[in-house]
Parts: structure tokens; sequence; C-alpha cells
């Protein structure tokens, strides 16, 4: 029997953080902008909130990759919590190849609350980087 | 307290006090030439010569430095007095005949013709009558002594040390006030002392009031040009104060206040019009800023009202230019709001004052408020060239006739589709209005954002633009955006409102976003206490766990997700909460 070919929407999970990209999504939207339809949002108060953990948890129920979004270097609305979650990404994307998963899957933007229409590029183009890598492969211990 | 007699009246005065001034508080007039109530009297004119009675002696003294003593008897305007005072008058006559104060003086001595001939005569009109004023005023109120005599006899003159610009010289301008016949001039002084970048048709003391309107009506004390402050001398203007309000070492003070909210009215700055070469500002004269021209409409301003050229003459056309950083890829892509509405009032006003052609460079005309497209309109009317189109390039042009330079302006009409030359005699630019130049320092301080354009961030352009993302913080005014004067004052008071309104709850709801540490899981490794920007986290020693202040906490989490021990509730986004939103999200 030929298995149909289901066709692939992937699944995005966007950690975004409150003050600045959460509100430039908000704008994307008032604005009528056409962003990604696969983004599936979670809100943070402050990109740092995001746990590694949770970025694992998310691919491990069947995200195809994660998104974090937050305020630019040196304009965190809590001063320095964006740059934990630099240093935090970094260092993810180093584990995440061990464990087989591609980096490229994780991606961290910072887009500023006005920025409603760099938000709609980004997620296209997320999406579209995705849609090429494919659905996530998870190794089964 | 001493009596004495003068021209048979008899006069009480202070001990010490010259003949002069007891004769001027008897009603008597005794003509000087180097008298001043600035500083010591010198003596050096004769011309306040009187005689003097004292026992059976008789003597001629000058009478500005010749004290009073009790029996003393002054004659003024005996035989002996007029013949020597005429001597003395003709002498200087003779010598310098064109000075207006000597004429002057001569005229009410009744001296018309001098009978003499001055080896050394000087015809200028405002030559040095060595009456050393100066070297007075130099001396012994500015304290900076830089003028003195030189030579002797019919040689003697004032002069500088070695001849030169001398370092000393602070450039008050003490001398030149003092001179009686405008024989010291002074160099343009605005641009090297005062802070104020205006400039003026003539001098400005250094404590001043910086406009006639200004808020409060309270003069200023220019550090630079105050001659107290540069050399601990004159101190002039604390002697006339009846309050005594003048304190010249009032420093900077910083105080602290307990507020329970913040409304942040910072303002703008124009751009700085010296980036645009092309423009012509600060190179060419005659072109101006929009400010600049606003205080020389000004009936309190320089002109007291008149439009003119720098060189005093009124301007035959006017050029005004629209957007000049405005609208622009290479400045400001924004709108400066304001701009085309006053650059018309401008145009009004200039058709009101002079008979000058107006030309008004523009891209749009943004007549946005009420009753504002009529005055536009209205302008269509009075006859002012309105041309669509930028300015290229403000220059220098002459005419053959040999006429004075005027101003060239390069421009296009894009309503004929031509390129035009038109020349003026003044340009004025309208200038984008810009965040001040302190505003991000600002934001860091009260933590609030600013928007791209780096004006503050409003917490919804449409359904909220007077408060900011952080509670207690309101913006209003043009910290938030260009915007003209009606705009503001509504901005201001919704803001107002928005506060009085908190105030008057008595107390404030706090965000119950807080991160608090969970005494049982924490290990004590201080990894958080470090990572609080708002050093919120503190190592209690007696338990030997982390605590968290929670006025100090803003929530953010930082700290949730770098416990290893997961010791820390995020309130609101607890990891239990969060990782059951990944759950549901990812279930579809």
């Amino acid at each position: 029997m030929e298995q149909e070919e289901k066709e692939f929407n992937p699944k995005i999970v966007a950690f975004l953080c409150n003050w600045c990209t959460y509100t430039g999504a908000d704008l994307a939207g008032v604005s009528r902008l056409k962003s990604s339809p696969c983004v599936r949002i979670i809100r943070v108060m402050c990109s740092g909130r995001v746990d590694p953990s949770f970025v694992i948890k998310a691919f491990k129920q069947g995200a195809d990759g994660v998104f974090i979004g937050g305020c630019h270097i040196g304009d965190c609305h809590y001063s320095e919590g964006n740059y934990k979650t630099l240093r935090r990404v970094e260092f993810m994307k180093i584990f995440l190849e061990e464990f087989g998963i591609d980096p490229r899957r994780l991606r961290l933007e910072w887009i500023s609350a006005s920025e409603g229409d760099k938000y709609a590029a980004t997620t296209l183009d997320f999406e579209k980087q995705i849609r090429e890598l494919g659905p996530i492969q998870l190794v089964e211990v | 307290m001493v009596t004495v007699n003068i021209d048979g009246k008899n006069v009480e005065v202070l001990e010490e006090t010259s003949i002069l001034k007891a004769a001027e508080s008897a009603g008597i007039w005794i003509p000087t030439l180097c008298y001043s109530e600035l500083f010591e009297p010198y003596g050096v004119c004769r011309l306040c010569t009187v005689e003097v009675i004292r026992g059976k002696r008789s003597r001629l003294v000058t009478s500005c430095n010749y004290p009073v003593r009790e029996g003393l008897t002054v004659l003024t305007n005996s035989d002996k007095v007029k013949w020597i005072r005429k001597l003395i008058m003709e002498l200087t006559y003779s010598r310098w005949p064109n000075v207006p104060v000597v004429k002057d003086m001569a005229a009410a001595l009744g001296v018309s013709e001098p009978r003499f001939k001055s080896l050394e005569q000087d015809l200028a009109p405002d030559a040095c009558i060595l009456c050393g004023n100066c070297v007075n005023i130099c001396r012994d109120v500015v304290k900076a002594s830089v003028l003195s005599f030189e030579g002797i006899g019919i040689g003697r003159k004032v002069v500088l040390p070695y001849n030169e610009q001398s370092e000393t010289c602070i450039v008050c301008g003490a001398c030149a006030q003092v001179c009686p016949t405008g024989h010291i001039k002074i160099k343009s002084l605005e641009k090297e002392r005062g802070a104020l970048q205006d400039w003026y048709l003539g001098p400005k003391t250094a404590i001043n009031i910086p406009t006639f309107q200004a808020v409060p009506r309270v003069p200023i004390i220019d550090e630079k040009s105050c001659i107290k402050m540069q050399t601990g001398g004159c101190g002039v203007c604390s002697t006339y104060c009846e309050p005594e309000a003048i304190n010249y070492e009032a420093k900077d003070e910083e105080i602290e206040i307990e507020v329970g909210q913040i409304l942040i009215t910072t303002g703008y700055q124009t751009i700085d019009l010296k980036q645009m070469p092309q423009y012509g500002y600060g190179r060419l004269d005659d072109v101006y800023s929009s400010l600049e021209f606003e205080h020389m409409l000004n009936s309190t301003g320089p002109t007291g009202g008149t439009i003119l050229c720098k060189d005093g003459s009124e301007p035959r056309a006017v050029g005004i230019v629209h957007c000049i950083g405005s609208r622009d890829e290479n400045f400001h892509k924004y709108c400066s709001r304001v701009c085309c509405m006053y650059a018309l009032k401008f145009a009004h006003l200039v058709k009101d004052r002079t008979p000058a052609e107006v030309y008004q460079f523009y891209i749009d005309m943004r007549a946005f408020g009420k009753g504002y497209e009529e005055f536009y309109k209205r302008l269509l009317d009075e006859g002012v060239n309105m041309i669509r189109g930028k300015v290229a390039e403000i220059s220098e042009g002459y005419l053959n006739n040999g006429d004075k330079p005027y101003l060239n302006i390069k421009c296009e009409d894009t309503l004929i589709g031509k390129f035009r030359e038109i020349p003026v005699d003044m340009v004025i630019l309208c200038p984008a209005i810009e965040p001040q130049f302190d505003a991000s320092n600002i934001k860091k301080i009260f933590s609030i954002s600013q928007s791209p354009d780096k004006f503050f961030l409003e917490r919804h352009p449409k359904l909220d633009p007077v408060s900011t993302m952080t509670d207690g913080v309101f913006i209003a005014g043009c910290a938030q955006g260009p915007k003209d004067i009606p705009d503001s004052v509504a901005q201001a008071s919704a803001a107002a409102a928005r506060i009085l309104s908190l105030i008057s709850l008595g107390e404030v709801a706090v965000d119950p976003i807080k991160a608090e540490v969970m005494d049982e899981y924490c290990s004590g490794c201080r990894m958080c206490n470090s990572l609080c920007p708002y050093s919120a986290i503190s190592f209690q020693e007696e338990k030997k766990i982390s605590y968290i202040n929670d006025m100090l906490c803003k929530g953010c989490g930082t700290c949730v997700s770098a416990c290893p021990a997961s010791a820390i509730i995020g309130k609101g986004f607890t990891d239990k909460q969060i990782l059951a939103e990944l759950e549901g999200i990812l279930s579809v």
C-alpha cells in the first residue's frame, strides 16, 4: 500500500519576551502583516527566563523548530536578561548537535517592539528553513 | 558730619566726602571730564578745579579728590576759578577739537575758539583724551590691571603690555564701556564668550535675563563673561541688589526626592544644521534656522521685531525652506510635523512687515489642524510663491552692477518640471525635530524604551500614548514624538490626569509577577546572587540560603531559569505553567 505523504506543516514554538518581541508580534498583527502560521507563541517576561530544558522539552514533544525572541542587546527591559539568553543559546547549539538535533532548528533573534515587519519576515524565513530541514527525527534510546 | 561753606551755602556732609560730591548734594554743578562713580577720583582732567579758602590762604585744587574739612570755604565760580577753568578747557579743546564730550564741555563753559594750537593735535572724533577711565576701571573694578599709562608729558598714552593683545585681558568690555570718546573698541565678543549662541546688535551684560518672556523672569550670570567669577573683581551687581539675591558661590546641588510616579517631558532638540553644508548655515550670512528667525521676529529680540539682514538692510526677498533633515533618507525619515505651519507663519509675518517677496520651498504642505488649511489658503492670496521641490544648494551670487551679494537658491520646481535659481537676501531653514541628545541616558535611568526614531516609546501608539511599559513612568510632549503646542498640552493633561488618578487611590497595586526562593530547596550555591540586574537577591548568612527582596524584584525570571536546583519560583511564569503551555500547543 502506498503511504499517503502527509503534508508537512512545521511546528515552531516561539518563546517571545513580553516587552519587545511579543509586542513586535502584536504590532505585526495590528499592521496586518503576513507572518508564519506555523509559529506557536509562548510569552515570557524576559528572554532570560527561557530555560534550556524548555527547548529540549519542546523538541522532545514534537516541535520542529524553536525560536527565541528578545530585546536588542543593550535594550533589555530588565537591562541584562538578553545577555544571559545569548550565552545559553550559544551553549545550547553545541549540545543540541550532540543530541543529534540540527542546531539550525534553534534560532535566536533580537526583535524590538516596533519591528513588526522584522518579526513577520523572520518567522517566514524560519518556516522556510524548517521546511527545508524537514520534520524532526528524534532518536529513540 | 562736617559743615563746609560752598559759594556762601552751608552744607553738611560726612567726613572724607570730596568737595565735588558735597557741591553736588547742594545742587551746585562742577564740570568734570575724567570723573566716574565706579572708581577712585583720578584728578587728571583738572576741569573740576575750585578755589579753597582756609584761614587767610586761598588755593586752587581739584574738587574731585579733595576731602572736606570742618570750616572749609569753597568757591566754585569765583573769577579766579572761571579764569583757570577757561584756560584748562582751551588747552584741552585745542588738543582734541573734534571729540564730542570735549566740544560739549567747551560749549558749556563758553569756549568757542581755543587761542592755542596744540603740537599734538588729534582731529579724530574718537581720540583718546587721556582721562584714565579705562586704566582705573581695569585696575580697581575688574582687578585685571591690563591697561596702563606710558610716557610722560606730551608723550603720554594708554597702552597694553608690550603693545600686544594681552592674555590677562578677560575681554569684559568694561574699558570700552567707560571710555567717554569711544576710542576703545572690542572685537566680536559673542562667539568666544557666553553660552547663548545668539547674535546681538550690541553688547550684552554678563548678568542678564535671557529673554523678556523668560519663566521665571530672573537674571542668570554667564560664568565666562562675569568679571567676578573670572578675576574676583567687580561684584557691582550685588551692591545694587537690595534683597541681596545674588550669590556668586552658588553651585549645582543634587537633591533626592522620593516620588511615586514620574512624568518625563524632556522635549526635543533641532538637528545640527552644520551637518548639511550645502544650505550654507554657519557659512553664509543671512542663512538662519527657524529658532533664530523666531528670535528676530520677537519684539524683545535684537532688532525689536524688525526683519533685517546682518548688514542692517531690509531683505528684498526671503526664501523659507521646509524639511531640512526631515523626510530624508540620510537623516530622519519621519516628518517633524510642526514646520509647515510655522514656516507659513514666517511667510505671513515677512509679508506683513516688509515688502519682500517670499518663496516657500516644500515637499507637501501639512496643514492638519483647526484653521490651518484656511491659513494656507490665505497665504496663497497674499502672494507667497509656493515652490514644490527640494532645495539643492544655497550659494552666494553677485549681480553685474556691483550690488550687494545675494543668496542664490538652486531648487527643483516639480510642478512646472524645471530647475530654478532664485535670488533672495535671506534664507530661513526649518530643521528637523529630534530627540534630546541625552535621551538614551534618560531611557536607562527610568528603564523605558525608545522607538527606532529614538523618541520614547509609548505603551500603545493608539490607545495609550502617554504611558510607558514601565508602571509609574509617563511621557508627554515632544519627548514622545514631534508635535505642536495644542497636542503637547493635550498629552500633558492626559498624563497628569492619569497620575492624579493613581495618587488619589492612596495605594498602588503592584505587579504580582515576582520571583521567590523556596527555602527548602535552596542549596546556598549563590549562583543567582550576581545575576540580578536589580540587586534584589541577597544571601542570608544565618540561614545559608538566598533571599529575594520582592520590592526590588521586577519579575524577569533570569534567576528562575539559572537556578540549578529549580529552587526559585517565578510567579505567573512557573516552570510548571510554561511546560503545560508547551504540552498544550504541541499536542495539536
